[in-house]
């Protein structure tokens, strides 16, 4: 069976037909995908299975990226963050340096095609060496807070692109040309998000040290002040006196002090209770954490912070109900009260834990509509038809 | 069995969502903003929220009414502007002024409106459908049926509610191939009256299909 073939079986009624049909309409047409890189999460990750996908509807789809040296790579992190409203100034001489990698990478690689998008800072400036195309900015961050100065530089470039592309409408910042939404989405059959056999499931559960004798509470995401996991072992406390449940939080911390802080207090929450349990876990731990939301009972993502995390479609996959911070992607991920609850407050999230735990018929139905919403609005198979539908309003 | 005058080609659509750097922070900007967006705005925003969310009935029925319920909490209004049918009004222009009315009526009893950050705004957009002619072409009422209970839920919006509010085809594409091409009248007329407000894609396939399903058993009696 191939590659393809397989995603039949899990994709919405009828979507395999009309991918088809659009592969087939963009055959004879060159896609190219440009990226800072092949390795990691964000783009890469989405690209890693998108472009063979691609391959196998029989569209002539390529993936090329950027490099440069360590002056390149560090201009860039800046000006990221710097986009993101980030308290960072790119140098002048750092700026040139990026432009002047960027054209050396544009003399080498094959940039010709018929629809090129080019993903985040990295790749924006081989824009200037464009020849023929259609050309698309896809940002995969939200810009609409960017720092002045950096805008200032980047602006220019953006508007040489024919189109931008945005997660959601609110990450958009002013510009001089069309700029689309398109939700980014998850991979149904990657280590992330595929079946598990209950004894591979035990398995992995047995190596984490995760028991599951009790409810358990999930949240997976980076310890970090955006991703609140203080708030959820405080809101997990209100929950504990009137239900026996257990909090796992699994995430990888980070190397900045404010992380490191959050962290030594989750440390110290779960010395001090068994049923607190922190997982560090590296990002590309995909068969533990897909593990980890299989075994929840309920799963939290109560960020404070604006941003498209993926975390409650891929518990909805699972079939959970998710409990989620009212910002950014998991508001437009969560339909409130059918797939789970947004919430604004420790207060909330407890509250919805406990409404759920007392009312255990609704978990299963919540879990069931989360799976449906999650297979018609977030799986790769979409976000294919999302390319090519582009490719056939932009480069027909 | 009957056969049509002219096959049905059931065609599919990927809508291309299109941000207008149009917003409200508050409720008297969406009645500023909502009587100066394009009519594919609007239509973007109310009609739109059945292909957005195709398998469930949520409980705000257009993105004006979430907004106002969720990030405004402004419950009174989000109920009146959710009770607002898209699919009762003869045109895009009459669905704006109903929600500018309503928005402005509202507005009239309030005292000062809460401003929200810009991340919490209502950020207006417009969607282009790519259009995709799917599968095999129905030219009798059981191929019509196959293609109807097989095809991408984007075909039931397309035929069903497209091409009311936006081709002025008042019944519908099914409806009116069932009347000219297939010669089905009463049928036609049952389709034309289904009501979509309200109700997902899927379930509104499922009301098509049992009148189908009818009208087939009744040609085999």
């Amino acid at each position: 069976m191939s590659r393809i073939a397989e995603y039949r079986q899990v994709a919405p009624q009828g979507a395999l037909d009309i991918l088809e049909r659009l592969a087939a309409r963009a055959r004879g047409r060159r896609l190219l995908h440009v990226s800072g890189g092949r390795l990691g999460g964000g783009p890469a990750e989405a690209l890693r299975a998108a472009v063979p996908l691609l391959g196998d509807l029989g569209v002539d789809a390529r993936w090329e990226v950027t490099g440069g040296d360590p002056a390149y790579y560090a201009t860039v992190r800046t000006l990221q963050a710097a986009l993101e409203g980030g308290e960072r100034v790119p140098s002048e001489e750092g700026l040139e340096r990026y432009l002047a990698m960027n054209r050396v990478s544009a003399r080498k690689l094959d940039l010709e095609a018929d629809l090129v998008l080019a993903h985040d800072v990295p790749p924006a400036s081989l824009v200037e060496a464009r020849t023929g195309g259609r050309w698309i900015w896809r940002c995969h961050f939200d810009c609409a807070g960017a720092q002045h100065g950096a805008w200032a530089f980047f602006r220019p470039l953006v508007e040489r692109f024919d189109a931008a592309v945005f997660s959601l409408p609110q990450y958009a910042h002013r510009l001089g040309v069309p700029a689309f939404v398109l939700h980014p989405s998850i991979d149904p059959l990657s280590d992330r998000n595929r079946d598990l056999a209950p004894r591979e499931l035990q398995t992995v559960l047995a190596t984490l040290r995760v028991a599951q004798d009790k409810p358990l509470l999930l949240q997976v995401g980076p310890f970090t002040r955006g991703h609140d996991p203080l708030g959820v072992v405080n809101a997990y406390r209100i929950v504990k006196k009137h239900h026996d449940v257990r909090l796992v939080l699994a995430g990888a911390a980070g190397e900045d002090g404010e992380s490191l802080e959050i962290l030594a207090s989750l440390r110290d929450a779960a010395e001090h209770d068994r049923d607190i349990v922190v997982l560090e876990l590296p990002v590309d731990a995909h068969v533990q954490l897909n593990a980890l939301q299989r075994a929840a009972t309920i799963v939290l993502q109560k960020s404070v912070q604006e941003g498209f995390d993926l975390g409650p479609a891929e518990a909805m996959w699972k079939g959970k109900p998710v409990i989620g911070g009212a910002t950014g992607g998991i508001a437009q991920q969560i339909l409130h009260d059918v797939t789970g609850y947004l919430v604004r407050s420790v207060e909330g999230a407890a509250f919805r834990i406990r409404h759920l735990l007392n009312n255990r018929e609704l978990i299963p139905r919540m879990g069931a509509a989360g799976r449906e919403h999650a297979r018609r609005a977030f799986l790769i198979t979409r976000h294919l038809l999302d390319d090519l539908a582009l490719m056939a309003h932009l480069a027909p | 069995m009957r056969a049509a005058t002219h096959p049905f080609v059931f065609t599919g659509c990927v809508e291309l969502r299109q941000t207008l750097d149009v917003h409200a922070l508050d409720e008297r900007e969406l009645l500023d903003r909502l009587r100066e967006v394009p009519l594919d705005s609007i239509f973007f925003h109310t009609h739109g929220y059945f292909l957005h969310h195709r398998a469930f009935t949520t409980a705000w029925g257009n993105d004006f009414a979430r907004w106002a319920a969720v990030e405004v909490r402004d419950q009174v209004l989000a109920e009146r502007l959710a009770v607002v049918d898209p699919f009762a009004v003869e045109t895009l222009d009459d669905l704006r002024e109903e929600l500018a009315t309503i928005v402005d009526q509202h507005l009239r009893g309030l005292g000062a409106v809460v401003r929200l950050p810009f991340a919490r705004g209502f950020h207006f957009q417009q969607s282009r459908l790519v259009e995709v002619p799917l599968g095999p072409r129905a030219t009798n009422l059981r191929e019509f049926r196959d293609g109807l209970a097989a095809v991408d839920a984007s075909a039931i919006y397309l035929h069903m509610v497209h091409a009311r509010a936006r081709r002025g085809r008042a019944a519908g594409d099914f409806a009116e191939w069932l009347r000219t091409s297939l010669g089905q009248p009463a049928l036609a007329e049952q389709f034309g009256r289904i009501d979509t407000y309200l109700t997902s894609l899927e379930r509104v396939r499922g009301r098509l299909l049992d009148l189908v399903d009818r009208a087939l058993e009744e040609e085999a009696e």
